[in-house]
């Protein structure tokens, strides 16, 4: 028998998420309608107004792409919590940390990375620039995983609770406020004509340190679920 | 490991597979506390608990290949082939998991252990679901590890043979 290295167990998991996501097409298209659906609301809410609709833009589509994007998050550890494969996960000779920093890229994959190519068509009904919808995915394509690596903390720590949906959301989506803010805020400077270069570095630091920091806490919050 | 249901045999096993918190004393393997050498630990341990630990919406092959993964291992499509043949649920290897029944789905879990190169097996209640010849499968494969120098810690509501080593008993009394 072969032995697999670290990286070999990490490529084992990400394998195994995206063949069941592919048997699973609803868990993954969820998300993307969404997402649709919601950011097209907006337009029919609010009435045709270009000026208002382009002010609007860079929020509306933001809190559409992270509402979807908390969508999934509750499944992220549940099926593998009911069916016993978290236990093996925590008992593997694999840091859990890393497992689920691979589960959490599998969420991103899966999840954001959908969201961030359908942003651009969404953006085009608030009569976004080209420039700002390359602004728009390039934000998106930040935030989104710090989006997955932050949730997959909370949906660690809500694991087995009766409720955990909208427990998932009160604990998550004050701690996505900053990605919030800043992915919105360089949209929204792009389309003034304003400079980008510091919304783009904090949401580059906060998926930074959400790689660093985010695995250790979600292993911490699993294993006290498992307990 | 014996005792009435509810006195708290899960329990131990969770604790002696580290899943669960010691409130007072410790666990030992090879005279070391298996908290401070969890990865060492890890690597010598195969645990089975109630749950099956397949994924319902992937194939007997991937779940194997998935479980055995986890342990650092890659195991040969033809040894997938033997172990299922073992476990005597031949050619239903690219059937999905949920598709068999509750008793196919425990020998494929169970089958994972012929494929474990882990020398401590933790097993609660391994017997349950399986019929009389499934029940002997096992019991040879538990027989066989042991002969090889391994361990098994089990709890089991059934008297079974495990070859012609004799168990130590452990009843837990509430």
């Amino acid at each position: 028998m072969k032995k697999l290295g670290l990286f070999g167990v990490m490529a084992a998991l990400l394998r195994r998420e995206v063949s069941v996501a592919l048997r699973q097409k609803g868990e993954v298209l969820t998300p993307l309608v969404f997402f649709v659906v919601v950011a097209s609301l907006f337009p029919l809410g609010v009435g045709p107004e270009s000026a208002l609709l382009l002010r609007m833009a860079p929020g509306v589509l933001w809190v559409s792409a992270l509402l979807a994007a908390m969508l999934s998050l509750q499944r992220l550890f549940a099926t593998d919590h009911a069916d016993g494969s978290l236990e093996q996960m925590a008992l593997s000779s694999t840091p859990l940390g890393l497992l689920v920093a691979a589960k959490a890229l599998t969420h991103f994959l899966l999840s954001g990375l959908p969201l961030v190519l359908m942003a651009p068509v969404l953006g085009l009904q608030f009569g976004l620039e080209s420039h700002s919808l390359g602004i728009l995915m390039l934000t998106l394509l930040l935030g989104t995983p710090t989006l997955s690596l932050i949730g997959s903390i909370g949906a660690a720590l809500t694991l087995g609770v009766r409720g955990a949906g909208v427990l998932l959301s009160l604990l998550i989506l004050p701690l996505y406020i900053p990605v919030l803010i800043f992915g919105a805020g360089a949209v929204e400077a792009d389309a003034a004509g304003l400079g980008i270069g510091g919304h783009l570095s904090l949401l580059a630091a906060l998926l930074v340190l959400s790689v660093f920091f985010a695995p250790l806490a979600t292993k911490t919050a699993l294993r006290i679920s498992l307990e | 490991m014996a005792g009435a249901n509810g006195v708290g045999k899960t329990s131990l096993l969770r604790m002696v597979c580290g899943l669960a918190p010691i409130e007072s004393g410790q666990i030992l393997w090879n005279d070391t506390p298996i908290h401070s050498q969890s990865d060492v630990y890890r690597q010598d341990l195969c645990y089975l608990g109630h749950l099956n630990s397949l994924q319902e919406s992937m194939t007997v092959n991937e779940n194997l290949v998935f479980t055995a993964a986890l342990a650092g291992n890659a195991p040969e499509p033809t040894q997938l082939q033997e172990v299922l043949a073992h476990f005597g649920v031949r050619g239903r290897g690219e059937q999905l998991v949920k598709h068999l029944s509750q008793g196919q789905k425990r020998r494929v879990a169970l089958s994972r252990l012929a494929l474990s190169q882990a020398r401590l097996w933790v097993l609660d209640e391994p017997f349950v679901a399986m019929d009389e010849k499934g029940v002997r499968m096992l019991a040879d494969l538990i027989a066989s590890h042991l002969g090889k120098g391994g361990l098994a810690v089990i709890t089991s509501h059934q008297q079974v043979d495990i070859g012609t080593i004799a168990p130590q008993m452990l009843e837990l009394r509430a």
